[in-house]
């Protein structure tokens, strides 16, 4: 069912609302984002992203070349490479299609390619899931990627509209990641507004590459050679490279955010740049999450009020670069972070708590920090894990307790 | 279009001067690599974007910020040439350039026929607009001479120290199962063979593939002053036969055809007797060598 709403306003000309499922946003946000190239291969839930595209393709609404590759090591590659030659490149992926394309992503990122890849978290078999965690994305952190997670579908298709415009930043020049809850958000469908054409070619012009090799036949260019450890004649070693990605990518906090309010003016629409609060105006306790924890999070605060517990969520939307200022900033008035990781950093804890510690060590203010993990490979994450998490965390950090063995709510006995 | 470049008369001065692989490059010496690698270039001309994966041609290409290769260059990983190649075409084509533009992946044997099939086999089979270019030292050189699908039967690698017993995989055979419009064999010992073949190529549209056997003194143990004639015997001995498919119907390049009458095919043992990687080989496998090229003779006879 597509349900198309017209905008008649003048500034507003050309935008409707369609009833879309998370996948389909980012299908037709890709769309809008006249990409040159697609290559991707199919695994669920993310296949619907691209059907729809092959679609729009078959349909002369879309005029990119699609490259219907045999595997997502060959999709990253050819992205990689399309990207090199100047291309608008898109792909998608879930769960083990993201883990098959480790080497590629650390390629990506080296080679300073602004890729947009939608992922739609799957947990990470084995044994075989198909449902959401953020596992998939989570073990990727590591490859200079940038990292987003959406709440909702009109989040996502602005999302990816965003991501475009944040790595083909000239100071940035990274590949993105668009992470949403696979089924939760892939394949429940939402009213989204979509942007007139006009407003997207506008927000994200034609893409500028540093690297058209197409264009380069007099003057040929060699991309990716063996590099030294240090550097010679003026010229950077491997560690030079290396320190160039790590400044770039954090920098694009600042770039997120000032891309973030570009996007605002002009659609209407702000989703709090790289952290998004929830009644955190007054909070004692903040509840940290992503994507679907995060969402479900908001659902208990009613309750936790009404039980004169004063908590507020805070939505980490940018997990990389990781937002450390912006979260101490948010964090700088309560007592009690409580955090849901729907993944793992086996043998450690969720990779969100840690993360979040290591923001506020060293620093004045160190609210006690407690992590659960929940949510994995599809089990519901309910109002009553939030509430009955948020009050445990309190009676440790009544007793000045840090329990060092990780608490899996619903799990544990 | 077959005829338009004939093979057997192009002399050395027929080549084009212009060079695109410069003098002093980092491979060893007497790689045939290098003197392959030029011909080919010359053959695909100025207007080729090239992608290659880890391999002893990676180090030929040499280290930043410094290159022997004047053309443009995806250097990607070791198994991901032909979905390299994929995206640069794709690329082009969305700008409207991929018929002016030629797109070549290079690869060493392990690339192309080991960790690299899935990606080449997915490519050709989408007929995906370029040349794929399989060099054959017949080992992973660049790691140090290990075992690859394409290490002859009893060769000795640094992971077959008692000599390989299972023999090559036909990768030029898997290929043309493919059904793409351009197929060919060649060796660095014959460069206007190879120039020859890469020049045909170019004629063609679809997936292209080239297969060219490079004697590796190193890694198969002889002087560095013999690679030529060791590419020689090995396609006089029909070893490695030299050949065409095009549209599906194969043609035995000039080379080779003496190789049609089996009298006239030199003993293997003559080829395997002059490298260090068959030092250990005895009599028996030495029979049962070459009973093995006769009989490849008799298969690859039915497609004539
Ligand atoms: C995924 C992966 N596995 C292993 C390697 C290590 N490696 C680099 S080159 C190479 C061998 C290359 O052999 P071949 O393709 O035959 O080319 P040659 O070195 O002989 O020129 C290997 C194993 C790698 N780079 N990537
Ligand atoms: S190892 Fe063999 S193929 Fe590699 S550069 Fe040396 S001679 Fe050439």
């Amino acid at each position: 069912m597509e349900l198309k709403h017209e905008s008649n306003s003048q500034a507003t000309r050309g935008r409707h609302v369609e009833i879309l499922t998370g996948n389909h946003a980012a299908s037709h946000a890709a769309r809008m984002a006249r990409v040159d190239v697609v290559s991707a291969y199919p695994i669920t839930p993310q296949s619907p992203v691209v059907e729809k595209i092959s679609e729009f393709i078959a349909s002369g609404e879309m005029s990119a070349r699609m490259i219907r590759v045999e595997s997502e090591q060959s999709a990253m590659a050819s992205c990689i490479s399309a990207s090199i030659t100047g291309a608008r490149v898109f792909t998608a992926t879930s769960a083990n299609g993201l883990a098959y394309m480790n080497e590629q992503l650390a390629w990506a990122a080296g080679t300073r390619l602004p890729l947009v890849m939608c992922v739609v978290t799957r947990a990470l078999a084995a044994p075989w899931s198909v449902w959401t965690d953020h596992q998939d994305a989570i073990s990727q952190r590591d490859t200079g990627w940038m990292q987003v997670f959406c709440e909702d579908n009109q989040e996502i298709y602005d999302t990816v509209l965003e991501a475009y415009k944040v790595a083909e930043n000239d100071n940035i020049f990274l590949p993105i990641m668009v992470c949403f809850d696979g089924y939760i958000l892939s394949h429940t469908t939402m009213p989204v507004e979509l942007l007139s054409q006009n407003e997207v070619d506008t927000f994200l012009p034609s893409f500028n590459s540093h690297l058209k090799l197409h264009e380069k036949i007099d003057e040929p260019v060699g991309v990716n050679p063996v590099t030294l450890p240090d550097p010679r004649e003026g010229f950077p070693g491997y560690m030079e490279f290396r320190y160039r990605l790590q400044k770039t990518i954090e920098k694009a906090i600042d770039v997120f955010e000032d891309i973030e309010r570009d996007f605002a003016s002009l659609s209407g629409r702000n989703h709090g740049g790289v952290v998004r609060g929830y009644k955190m105006e007054d909070a004692d306790i903040a509840i940290v999450g992503m994507g679907s924890a995060s969402s479900q999070a908001k659902k208990a605060i009613p309750h936790l009020r009404e039980q004169g517990i004063k908590a507020g969520v805070l939505t980490i939307r940018l997990f990389r670069p990781f937002p450390k200022a912006r979260i101490r900033e948010a964090l700088k008035n309560v007592k009690q972070v409580v955090v849901f990781d729907r993944d793992v950093a086996y043998g450690l804890e969720g990779a969100i708590s840690a993360e979040l510690k290591s923001a506020l060590y060293n620093r004045k203010h160190q609210p006690h920090v407690q992590g659960f993990i929940v949510g994995l490979g599809g089990r519901d994450f309910k109002t009553e894990h939030v509430i009955h998490g948020t009050k445990m965390a309190m009676e440790y950090a009544e007793k000045n307790e840090v329990p060092d063995e990780t608490k899996w709510l619903g799990v544990d006995k | 279009m077959m005829d338009m470049i004939e093979t057997k008369r192009l002399r050395p001065d027929d080549l084009p001067e212009q060079e695109f692989l410069l003098p002093g490059n980092r491979s060893c010496a007497g790689c045939s690599m290098s003197l392959y690698y030029r011909m080919a270039l010359k053959a695909l001309g100025k207007k080729t974007i090239i992608t290659v994966p880890a391999s002893c041609l990676t180090v030929l290409h040499g280290l930043y910020h410094k290159t022997s290769v004047k053309m443009n260059v995806v250097h990607t990983t070791f198994e991901t040439t032909a979905a390299s190649a994929s995206g640069i075409v794709a690329a082009l084509e969305a700008k409207g350039l991929g018929d002016e533009i030629t797109v070549c992946g290079f690869a060493g044997d392990g690339g192309t026929s080991d960790i690299g099939i899935q990606g080449l086999s997915g490519a050709a089979e989408r007929n995906t607009n370029f040349i794929y270019a399989c060099y054959d030292n017949e080992m992973y050189s660049n790691t140090g001479t290990q075992r690859s699908g394409q290490t002859p039967y009893m060769a000795y690698t640094t992971t077959t120290p008692h000599g390989k017993l299972e023999h090559k995989k036909n990768m030029p055979m898997i290929m043309h199962a493919h059904g793409i419009p351009y197929i060919a064999t060649s060796c660095s010992s014959y460069p206007q063979d190879v120039y020859a073949k890469f020049k045909k190529a170019k004629l063609f549209t679809g997936t292209r593939y080239i297969h060219t056997l490079i004697p590796c003194p190193p890694g198969w143990g002889f002087p560095t002053d013999q690679s030529i004639e060791m590419g020689r015997l090995a396609v006089k001995s029909g070893i490695f036969p030299l050949f065409e498919i095009i549209d599906g119907k194969m043609f035995l390049s000039p080379e080779s055809e003496r190789c049609l009458d089996p009298s006239k095919r030199l003993k293997v043992e003559e080829y395997l007797k002059l490298q260090g990687r068959f030092k250990h080989i005895q009599p028996e496998h030495i029979e049962y060598y070459q009973e093995y090229v006769d009989n490849h003779w008799n298969f690859i006879n039915q497609f004539l």
